[in-house]
C-alpha cells in the first residue's frame, strides 16, 4: 500500500500519512458501526428494539453520542496525577489502532507489510497495558485501581495461551507475516487453516480437530483479552462502577470505548487471518469469473470486515448470555486449562506437521 | 522476604449500582480479599414508625406500602391482618381469597426482581430483563385492580378499596399458563448455567444455626434448609386450605445454604405460588368486599403482635393501642433489616466480587431496611 502510494505520489511524508488515515478512518466508521450493533443485539436479544429514533432503525445514535460526548466538560478530578490521567487514554487508543498497521484488511490494502506481522500485533497490544494500568493508578480511586490490577493481571495472563496458539499457527504456515498467512488460504474455504490447511493428505484431516481446538482456545482468551462477558471483571459495573475508566469523562471516555470495539475487530481479525483464511473469499472471486481483476481487493475487503464482524457479533452474542467469572476463576482457567491444553495441541500440531 | 501490607478500606455505596438502593458497605480489603464488612443503613429512613402514631389506623396503610416497595401487597396484608387481630373483625371469605391471590402474585413478582437483581450483578443482564418483562404481566393485574403499578394501598383494614375486575380470574389463569415455560426458560437461561453455579454455589455458605441465631427468614432461611414458613407455622387468612410444599435448599451445586440454595429456593417458591393460586383462583366465593369495613377505627386498648410470609421473610407488625383512633407504637419487624445483619458473617474470606453475589441472594430490600 505504501509502496504503491508513494510511487503515485512520490512524497514519502504524504503517503504515509494516507497510509495512516484510510485504516483509521475504517475503525472509526467501523466502531461507529459496531457501538450500533451491539446496542441493536443487546436489544432484539431482551425483548426491547434498541434505539429507533434517530434515523432508520436508530442508526444515527452512536453519532448523536459521539457529537454528545465532544460538547461534555472534560472533569478531571483535582487529586488525580493529571499527565498520566491524560495519557492513559491516549496511549490505551495508540495502542490498539497501531495494531491494525500490520493487519490485512485485502491484499492491497496492509498499512505496512512488516515481515513480523503477527509478532508486531502481540507486541503492540502490550501497550494497552501499560495504559489501562496508567489510567488506574492516575485516578486515585479505589475501584480504578482494582479494576485495572484485575486487567492487567488478565491481559498479561492470556496473552499467553494466546501466543502458544499463534505459535503453533506460525509453525505450521512457517511465517509470522499475516498477509502470507491469508495468501496460502487462497481460493475456497476448505483450503482454510480450520480445516487443516491448503495442502491435501493425511496431514491436513489430523490436523482439523487440533485446528478446532486451537481456534476455541485463542477465542476464549482473546474474550478476555478485550475484556468481554465471561471476562469482563475489569470493568464490572456492578461491582467495579467502571472499573479502570470509572473516573473519565467526555472524549476521554469516548476513546477508551472506540478503543474496545476498535480490540474487539482487532482479535477477530487476527482468529479470522490464523483460522479462517484472513481476507480470502470462502468459494471463488467473483472479479475473477467476470474478468474484472480491480474487483477482487474490494471482494477481499468485504470478506475481512465480514469474518471479523461476525466473531464480534459472536463475542456479543456471548456478552448478552452469560454471567461473568470471578477473579480467581478467571485466572484457573488460563493456567489450568487454556494454557495447559494450548501447549499440548502446540506440540502435536508440530509432530502433524513434521510429517 | 515479609513484606509489611496494609489493608485497604473501600467504601461500597451509597451510591453503586449493585447495593440496590442506598446501603453503604464498609470493606476492609487485603487486596480483594474481605476481612471485614460494616454496613451503614439509614440512607432511606423516613421515619414510618414514629409517623404511624400519629395517623389513624387505615391512613397508616400507603406508609407501609412505602417499606418494602417490591412487596406492597404483602405489606398492607400484615398490616391489615393485625388491625383486624386487635379489632376483632371477621372479613368476608371473598375478600381473604383475593387478599391471598394478591399477596401470591406480589410474591412472584417480589422473586422475579429478586433473581433478576442477583443475575444482573454476576453480571447476566438478558434474564434480568426477561423477568422483568413477566413481572410487568403482574404488575398489569395488579393496575388492573387498583390503578396503581407499585404502591397499591389496596388492602384495606375489614376488605378491599377495590374489588377484582371481571376479567380478572381469566387474565390470571392466562398469566398462569404463561409464566410456567418461562421458569423452565429461566433454569435454562441462568439457573443452571455453569458459570452461574461457579459464582454462586459453595459461596456465602450460611449454616442453619448461624441463620437461626441472627433471625433470618424467608427464602434465606429455607435456603439454609429449616422448612420454615409463616404460612405453614401460623397459618392466617385462609392458608391452610390450599396444598403447597415448602421448598428449602438441598445444596444441589454445593453446600445447602450457599447463595445458589437462596437462589433456588426462590425459583421453586414462585413455582409453589402459582400452585396456590390455581387453586384460589377458581374459589373465590361472591360477595362485597368493603361490608365489612368499619366506619370508624377505635381499637380497645391492648397490644397485638401478627406477621405474615413476605417474599423477603417474616414480616411482623407489633401494634401498642391506647383506645384512641391512633395506635400508640407501631413496631415492624422488618425481614430485609433483619436478613442484611448476617452479610458481614457470610462475606468473611471471600473476595469483591462475591460480597455482590451474596447481598443479591439475600435480597434486601432498603426501603424496608432503613423505613
Amino acid at each position: 500500500m505504501y509502496q504503491f502510494l508513494y510511487n503515485l505520489i512520490g512524497n514519502g511524508i504524504i503517503a504515509g500519512f494516507i497510509v495512516a488515515v484510510i485504516p483509521l478512518g475504517v475503525i472509526l466508521l467501523y466502531a461507529l458501526f459496531a457501538i450500533w450493533l451491539e446496542r441493536k443485539v443487546s436489544a432484539h436479544m431482551q425483548d426491547r428494539l434498541g434505539p429507533m429514533r434517530t434515523g432508520w432503525h436508530g442508526w444515527l445514535q452512536t453519532i448523536a453520542d459521539m457529537i454528545k460526548m465532544l460538547q461534555k466538560e472534560d472533569i478531571t478530578a483535582n487529586d488525580v496525577d493529571k499527565i498520566l490521567f491524560n495519557i492513559a487514554p491516549v496511549l490505551v487508543f495508540t495502542g490498539s489502532f497501531a495494531a491494525f498497521a500490520a493487519i490485512p484488511f485485502s491484499s492491497k490494502l496492509i498499512g505496512s507489510e512488516v515481515e513480523v506481522g503477527i509478532f508486531f500485533v502481540i507486541a503492540i497490544s502490550s501497550l494497552v497495558v501499560a495504559g489501562i494500568l496508567m489510567a488506574g493508578w492516575s485516578s486515585n480511586n479505589k475501584y480504578s485501581l482494582l479494576g485495572a490490577m484485575r486487567s492487567v493481571a488478565q491481559i498479561v495472563s492470556y496473552e499467553i495461551p494466546t501466543a502458544l496458539v499463534v505459535l503453533s499457527m506460525v509453525m505450521l504456515t512457517g511465517t509470522l507475516s499475516l498477509d502470507k498467512m491469508s495468501q496460502m488460504q487462497t481460493a475456497y474455504f476448505w483450503n482454510w487453516n480450520i480445516l487443516g490447511g491448503p495442502h491435501f493428505g493425511l496431514a491436513k484431516f489430523l490436523l482439523i480437530p487440533f485446528m478446532i481446538v486451537g481456534f476455541i482456545i485463542i477465542y476464549i482468551s482473546t474474550l478476555a483479552e478485550v475484556n468481554r462477558t465471561p471476562f469482563d471483571i475489569p470493568e464490572a459495573e456492578s461491582e467495579l462502577v467502571a472499573g479502570y475508566f470509572t473516573e473519565y469523562a467526555g472524549m476521554k471516555w469516548g476513546m477508551f470505548m472506540v478503543t474496545e470495539y476498535a480490540n474487539m475487530l482487532a482479535v477477530s481479525g487476527i482468529v479470522a487471518i490464523l483460522f479462517f483464511g484472513g481476507y480470502q473469499s470462502p468459494f471463488g472471486y467473483f472479479g475473477n469469473l467476470i474478468g474484472v481483476q480491480w474487483l477482487i481487493p474490494f471482494e477481499q475487503g468485504f470478506w475481512f470486515l465480514a469474518k471479523g464482524i461476525t466473531f464480534v457479533f459472536v463475542q456479543m452474542w456471548l456478552r448478552w448470555t452469560l454471567p461473568r467469572l470471578r477473579v480467581d476463576q478467571l485466572m484457573t482457567v488460563c493456567w489450568k486449562y487454556l494454557i495447559p491444553y494450548a501447549l499440548v495441541n502446540l506440540i502435536i500440531i508440530g509432530i502433524i506437521s513434521l510429517l | 522476604m515479609q513484606l509489611k501490607t496494609d489493608t485497604m478500606i473501600l467504601n461500597m455505596g451509597p451510591q453503586h449500582p449493585s447495593t440496590h438502593g442506598v446501603l453503604r458497605l464498609e470493606l476492609e480489603l487485603d487486596g480483594e480479599l474481605i476481612l471485614n464488612v460494616k454496613p451503614h443503613i439509614g440512607y432511606l429512613h423516613r421515619c414510618f414508625e414514629k409517623h404511624a402514631e400519629v395517623m389513624q389506623y387505615n391512613q397508616i396503610i400507603p406508609y407501609t406500602d412505602r417499606m418494602d416497595y417490591l412487596s406492597s401487597m404483602g405489606n398492607n396484608f400484615g398490616y391489615v391482618i393485625t388491625v383486624e387481630k386487635l379489632l376483632g373483625i371477621q372479613v368476608p371469605e371473598r375478600v381473604e381469597y383475593i387478599r391471598v391471590i394478591m399477596a401470591e402474585l406480589q410474591r412472584i413478582a417480589s422473586h422475579l426482581v429478586a433473581l433478576g437483581t442477583n443475575g444482573l450483578d454476576i453480571g447476566a443482564f438478558t434474564p434480568f430483563l426477561f423477568l422483568f418483562r413477566d413481572r410487568e404481566k403482574i404488575l398489569s393485574l395488579f393496575e388492573m385492580t387498583c390503578g396503581a403499578r407499585l404502591l397499591y394501598n389496596y388492602m384495606w383494614v375489614g376488605g378491599l378499596s377495590h374489588d377484582i375486575h371481571p376479567d380478572f380470574q381469566r387474565l390470571t389463569k392466562e398469566f398462569i399458563n404463561y409464566f410456567r415455560p418461562t421458569i423452565k426458560e429461566l433454569n435454562n437461561l441462568l439457573s443452571f448455567n455453569q458459570i452461574f453455579i461457579e459464582r454462586t454455589a459453595n459461596v456465602g455458605v450460611l449454616p442453619l444455626d448461624t441463620a437461626i441465631s441472627y433471625g433470618v427468614t424467608g427464602p434465606s432461611l429455607r435456603g439454609s434448609g429449616a422448612a420454615f414458613d409463616v404460612r405453614r407455622e401460623d397459618p392466617y387468612s385462609v392458608y391452610n386450605r390450599f396444598e403447597y410444599d415448602i421448598p428449602v435448599g438441598q445444596g444441589i451445586a454445593g453446600t445447602v445454604g450457599d447463595c445458589w440454595d437462596r437462589y433456588y429456593v426462590r425459583v421453586l417458591e414462585m413455582e409453589q405460588s402459582l400452585r396456590i393460586i390455581e387453586q384460589a383462583i377458581d374459589q373465590i366465593p361472591e360477595g362485597n368486599v368493603q361490608s365489612a369495613i368499619p366506619k370508624r377505627i377505635k381499637p380497645p386498648k391492648g397490644m397485638v403482635y401478627g406477621r405474615v410470609e413476605n417474599p423477603r421473610g417474616e414480616l411482623g407488625y407489633f401494634i401498642i393501642s391506647d383506645g384512641n383512633t391512633n395506635p400508640f407504637r407501631v413496631k415492624v419487624r422488618g425481614p430485609s433489616f433483619v436478613n442484611l445483619e448476617v452479610l458481614g458473617e457470610l462475606c468473611k474470606g471471600h473476595l469483591v466480587a462475591d460480597v455482590i453475589a451474596i447481598l443479591g441472594s439475600i435480597d434486601i430490600v432498603l426501603g424496608e431496611v432503613d423505613r
